[in-house]
């Protein structure tokens, strides 16, 4: 993986945040977490595995935002576990600072937990009911003998000003702030400890839009001001769009494509980034209504199981390009010609970097297709497509 | 509701009756802690063969309201006043047999989480062809005929072998498909879907609305797509009603509310919506603070604590009086219509990109 990040000539509004410095922070390669399945009887053998993550390469500079973007079971969550070393990776390396934490004994991670620190989804079941603000938010550091200058409570309400809250609300319980504000908490916990780069799992999907977009907004404030390196994981492409330099699109245990915001969301080349830009639905009338301006791709069925993925690449199943070497080899994440540094593809038969409409649109779903064709919307053309 | 594009010279629709007609709903759960103003005089229309999105944040009384419709809340702890009307009959007073005979036969419900829908004790065909077999009073078989026959309709490989798995054996976007299979297998002529894609991916997603969309030109049903989520609202309707604290605040065509929004929540909702197309270095303006609670909404216009205009406004009218949504296409507001539209086309438009 390319520790280069070219992205200044996109978006060149703020050279700072995208000029990211090249020194990689937390770098990946292999990574690879297989959940054993148990079964038989009456003896429990190991009789499968989940492949959650299977092989992936990352690497996440000093003070910018990486996004991991993919459908639910897609392994993106474990990623975020393996790499907060919540789980023990079943493969590969994981290197924090150019020290080699994969297989680390607690002892080792204790200075490194610190640096590395995470924001759940859940603000519901991430708070401690039973704990008040002030010792939540303080926990981290009486654990890491912090004794900041003003004592661990001036500390704390200094927090809780940074994200917002009342410095007052020092003594109240989770229960008496709604889901926005619990996030903040969480928030507030994981800068406890200054750490250098924070794993966001899907921090704003359990809150309301508007609530959504002030939490967005602090963490970019917080990414921005204190120069801490994000990993973003969530579903929603838009939200990571917003938030994230680069960008990485996860399928089923592997990363398909990777690159800076610009390459990805404009200049797609892997089918299945296609497919994810095409299914957002947007908030404009123009392009949902007229079809015009955007390509409209529906898949059919779901994710297949990770238990027994499709061999060669997992995406061919769903997937309107596959032929016979998808299935026998397995496309290597490389940069593919015309694609800008950085921004890599695993695909046999890419696709065309451009997300405008096409002649036809590409719809692999059955019911979908029987019932557009039955309500007069044009012939069919060759299997799966329907004209405009 | 397709008198909205058309009132701008007539006010009051009374011409043609439409299908369903709420008049003044208010809905009020009396708790521990005091009453829950659900739904505080709310009214909309909605005809054959359209699409009506209700929009808004969780708590905005958007679910409630179509659980009134369909009759499902607990009589014991629910006062329901107002005007229910399908079809010219009235639903509000109704006897729970009369009920009975609409609920899955002329109005349906597809709800946000197909796992907890579907009973794991019966099959998937068993579930589906119930409300057939009870309304029509088809036999088991012919039930189980149908059954295959919606399951086919709605995308399920091998229809004939999976109506016989139980729910936990298909996927979240099978049992989805399963849901709307159930929801359809009468013809209803009314179907309301519940955040029927909140819990789904986004290519499910997609897969889904398409579907949604395609299964009621077929049916020429009416649907009620109830969502926190603008963009499937604009993939997938033809109106918009977007509620807040229990009322409904504006209402229009989808390109109208999108276009033109006239209410200042609509804005801030727009605003604080992250887009594919968006600028990225502009911030998000999110609506500042959090919804009311129900149990002691704010007076006069619930919205007026978040609002950035009330100093506009003048005087305390904001916090007094209470704004009226008027018939048709308009937005609940004390704002004039001439400063409305200039503060979308100066501060809110820009930003959106």
């Amino acid at each position: 993986m390319s520790n280069d990040t070219t992205t200044a000539t996109a978006d060149a509004g703020t050279p700072l945040r995208d000029a990211v410095p090249g020194t990689a922070l937390l770098e990946v390669e292999g990574l690879t977490k297989h959940f054993p399945i148990y079964g038989g009887f009456p003896v429990k053998r190991r009789v499968g595995a989940v492949q959650a993550v299977d092989g992936i390469d990352l690497a996440v500079h000093e003070g910018e935002s990486f996004g991991l973007v993919g459908e639910s079971g897609c392994g993106k969550s474990t990623t975020g576990r393996l790499l907060t070393r919540l789980l023990e990776p079943t493969g590969g390396r994981i290197t924090y600072n150019g020290q080699d934490i994969t297989h680390a004994g607690r002892k080792q991670l204790a200075p490194i937990r610190s640096e590395i620190q995470m924001i759940f989804q859940d603000p519901y079941s991430s708070l401690n009911p039973r704990q008040t603000v002030g010792s939540i938010i303080g926990g981290p550091m009486e654990i890491n003998g912090m004794n900041p200058p003003g004592g661990r409570e001036m500390r704390v309400r200094e927090l809780l000003e940074t994200v917002g809250l009342n410095p007052e609300h020092y003594n109240r319980f989770p229960h008496e702030f709604s889901g926005g504000q619990r996030q903040r908490i969480g928030v507030a916990r994981a800068l406890a400890l200054e750490p250098k780069l924070i794993v966001a799992d899907e921090p704003v999907s359990a809150l309301d839009v508007s609530i959504q977009a002030q939490v967005v907004n602090l963490l970019q404030n917080l990414q921005r001001e204190l120069g801490i390196a994000f990993l973003f994981i969530a579903h929603d492409l838009a939200v990571v769009r917003h938030f994230s330099q680069r960008v990485a699109v996860m399928y089923l245990g592997k990363i398909v494509e990777v690159g800076d915001r610009d390459s990805i969301y404009n200049r797609p080349r892997h089918p299945y980034t296609h497919a994810l830009l095409s299914a957002v639905p947007e908030a404009t009338v123009t392009a949902a209504r007229d079809g015009e301006g955007r390509e409209r791709i529906r898949l059919a069925g779901d994710v297949p199981s990770p238990i027994n993925p499709p061999s060669g690449c997992r995406f061919r199943t769903r997937c309107w390009k596959a032929q016979d070497r998808c299935a026998k080899e397995e496309p290597p994440l490389i940069r593919l010609g015309g694609n800008r540094e950085g921004h890599l593809t695993a695909c046999h038969f890419p696709e065309e970097p451009t997300t405008a409409a096409r002649e036809e649109d590409v719809i692999l779903d059955p019911a979908l297709l029987a019932a557009e064709k039955g309500t007069g919307a044009g012939s069919a053309g060759p299997v799966g497509k329907v004209d405009r | 509701m397709t008198t909205l594009t058309k009132t701008e010279d007539s006010p009051a629709p009374t011409g043609a009756d439409p299908f369903l007609s709420v008049r003044d709903l208010y809905v009020r759960f009396s708790t521990e802690d005091g009453i829950v103003k659900a739904v505080d005089g709310l009214s909309f229309d909605l005809e054959r063969g359209r699409t009506l999105g209700i929009v808004g944040e969780s708590g905005s009384g958007k679910s409630v309201t179509n659980l009134a419709v369909l009759g499902l809340h607990n009589p014991k702890s629910t006062t329901i006043s107002g005007e229910i009307l399908l079809d010219g009959q009235e639903l509000t007073g109704a006897r729970e047999k009369t009920l009975e005979r609409l609920r899955g036969n002329k109005m349906a419900m597809i709800f946000q989480d197909p796992l907890t829908a579907l009973s794991p004790y019966y099959t998937v065909g068993r579930q589906i062809a119930e409300p057939f077999v009870k309304h029509t009073g088809a036999s088991k078989r012919e039930g189980r005929l149908r059954a295959v026959e919606m399951l086919g309709k709605v995308g399920i490989p091998q229809p004939q072998t999976r109506v016989d798995d139980y729910p936990h054996q298909f996927s979240g976007g099978m049992r989805q498909r399963a849901m709307i299979a159930m929801s359809l297998v009468c013809n209803p002529s009314l179907l309301i879907a519940d955040e029927p894609t909140t819990a789904l991916d986004v290519t499910v997603q997609a897969q889904i609305l398409d579907l949604l969309k395609d299964l009621q030109q077929e049916f020429g049903s009416a649907i009620i797509l109830i969502t926190h989520d603008l963009g499937v609202v604009a993939n997938t309707a033809d109106d918009i009603l977007v509620m807040y604290a229990g009322r409904a605040v504006e209402r229009g065509s989808v390109k109208e509310v999108l276009q033109s929004p006239r209410h200042p929540y609509t804005w801030g909702l727009l605003g604080s919506m992250p887009r594919l197309s968006g600028d990225v270095e502009q911030p998000l303006k999110p609506i500042p603070g959090t919804p009311p609670s129900l149990l002691n909404p704010p007076p006069g216009c619930p919205f007026h604590p978040r609002c950035a205009y009330t100093g506009e406004v003048g005087g305390d009218r904001c916090s007094s009086e209470r704004p009226v949504l008027p018939e048709g296409r308009g937005g609940a507001c004390h704002l004039t219509a001439e400063r409305k539209q200039s503060i979308f086309i100066e501060d809110i438009q820009p930003a959106l990109g």
